[in-house]
């Protein structure tokens, strides 16, 4: 256990530090946050509903996270690294699961910008709605990873990943707007709870065989 | 297979084939390597010399036909036409994230030696990715040697490699004498004296 645990957090560390190093992804993830919140800003008409303002910022963090998951994978495309990796002699989930370590420290970064930019240009946050995406950015980060590793093996990756992607992120934004509208946030969360368990346990177990031919 | 075969064998592959959609790549293959055996796989490109040394690995599934290989994951060195390693890491840095995945004890001194005799040990803190070609093709083969492994599937390893690379290369090959190799070359001249056997792609 203590070698698995070692191993998700050197293949998460690495991540960080190629993110550090490249500054590949999180400045485009949160140039496009912020981007997207200032359209939307100016897009909707004055005296819009708190919803429809809500259904905005939902919209931004799930395409957000779409743009952090189509580099997820990018550096071990580069060099053949996956190969290298696979090869290892340890857990494969753990390449998953750093992975999706990594993932989730870009989309709570992208968010600490994002949130208070969502609160200037429309209307105070709750603590149901940030409960609501930290709780979506587990999930995303969870499926997304599995199914950017799908799309790396394929040519078509940048079509394949939103393709993917989209349809699963569907209950994300329908537990992410309940439990931000609802006067009872308390279900909504819980289905998120659920969504991020399913969803884990399925990619993390699921992941050798994606990984591999 | 028999048992006395499993224990001497490492590789064993019976009408091996591969196909990608309608391409056949390898067709029918039958290979024994033994215990300490180093064989040279020859061919003209698209014979699938590569898809062989894949198929060895586990990086590949066999379309049809046996492919037995007897020796864990852990065991086997890969050199690739990539080097797998990161661009934004240093060569160090590259090298300790694998002696760490492969549970080496004293990684980071083994990853200097090996950095140290490959000619790498100035440019350590170098990332990977300012590396030339041939630097990189030592730094990939610092990595698939690193933990030193029983069986070696070498694909095109004097590809990029200077007289000294090439030299120090032979030098490691000679020093691994019992280590079963599967390698793939355009120049089998070069390896020649160390072959057991060859085994022609059409």
């Amino acid at each position: 256990m203590n070698a698995y645990a070692g191993d998700v957090a050197a293949l998460a560390r690495k991540d960080l530090l190629l993110e550090v190093r490249s500054r590949d992804t999180l400045p485009a993830m949160l140039l496009f946050v912020v981007s997207a919140l200032t359209i939307f800003h100016f897009a909707l008409p004055s005296g819009s509903s708190e919803r429809a303002e809500t259904g905005l910022l939902w919209i931004a963090i799930v395409f957000t996270a779409l743009l952090g998951l189509t580099r997820a994978f990018a550096a071990e495309r580069e060099g053949g690294v996956l190969d290298g990796l696979v090869l290892a002699p340890c857990d494969r989930s753990a390449i998953w699961l750093g992975k999706t370590i990594g993932l989730t420290v870009f989309l709570v970064l992208a968010e600490l910008v994002a949130l208070p930019a969502f609160a200037l240009f429309f209307h105070p946050l709750s603590w149901d709605l940030v409960a609501a995406v930290a709780l979506a950015d587990i999930g995303i980060a969870s499926i997304g990873t599995l199914l950017a590793a799908i799309a790396a093996a394929s040519r078509a990756r940048e079509l394949l990943l939103p393709l993917l992607f989209l349809p699963l992120a569907i209950p994300v934004v329908i537990g992410g707007v309940g439990a931000s509208i609802a006067s009872d946030p308390g279900s909504f969360l819980a289905f998120l709870i659920l969504y991020d368990g399913v969803f884990a346990i399925l990619s993390w177990a699921s992941f050798e065989y994606v990984i591999t031919e | 297979m028999t048992e006395e075969s499993r224990l001497t064998d490492v590789i064993t592959a019976r009408k091996l084939s591969k196909r990608f959609g309608d391409k056949r790549v390898l067709e029918g293959l039958d290979l024994v390597v033994p215990r300490g055996g180093f064989v040279l796989v020859t061919g003209p490109n698209g014979s699938g010399k590569t898809t062989l040394l894949r198929l060895c690995a586990g990086l590949f599934t066999p379309t049809d036909g046996e492919l037995e290989v007897e020796a864990p994951r852990g065991a086997i060195g890969f050199l690739a036409h990539e080097p797998l390693v990161y661009n934004e890491l240093t060569a160090l840095e590259n090298l300790d994230l694998y002696g760490r995945l492969y549970r080496l004890p004293e990684r980071r001194e083994r990853a200097g030696a090996m950095l140290e005799r490959f000619g790498l040990w100035r440019a350590r803190n170098e990332r990977a990715g300012t590396f030339s070609r041939g630097m990189l093709q030592r730094l990939a083969l610092c990595r698939t040697l690193l933990h030193d492994p029983d069986l070696l599937l070498l694909d095109e390893p004097f590809d990029g490699l200077d007289v000294d690379g090439a030299e120090l290369l032979h030098t490691e090959l000679a020093e691994r004498s019992s280590v079963t190799a599967l390698v793939a070359t355009h120049d089998p001249e070069a390896l020649a004296a160390r072959s057991t056997a060859r085994l022609a792609l059409a």
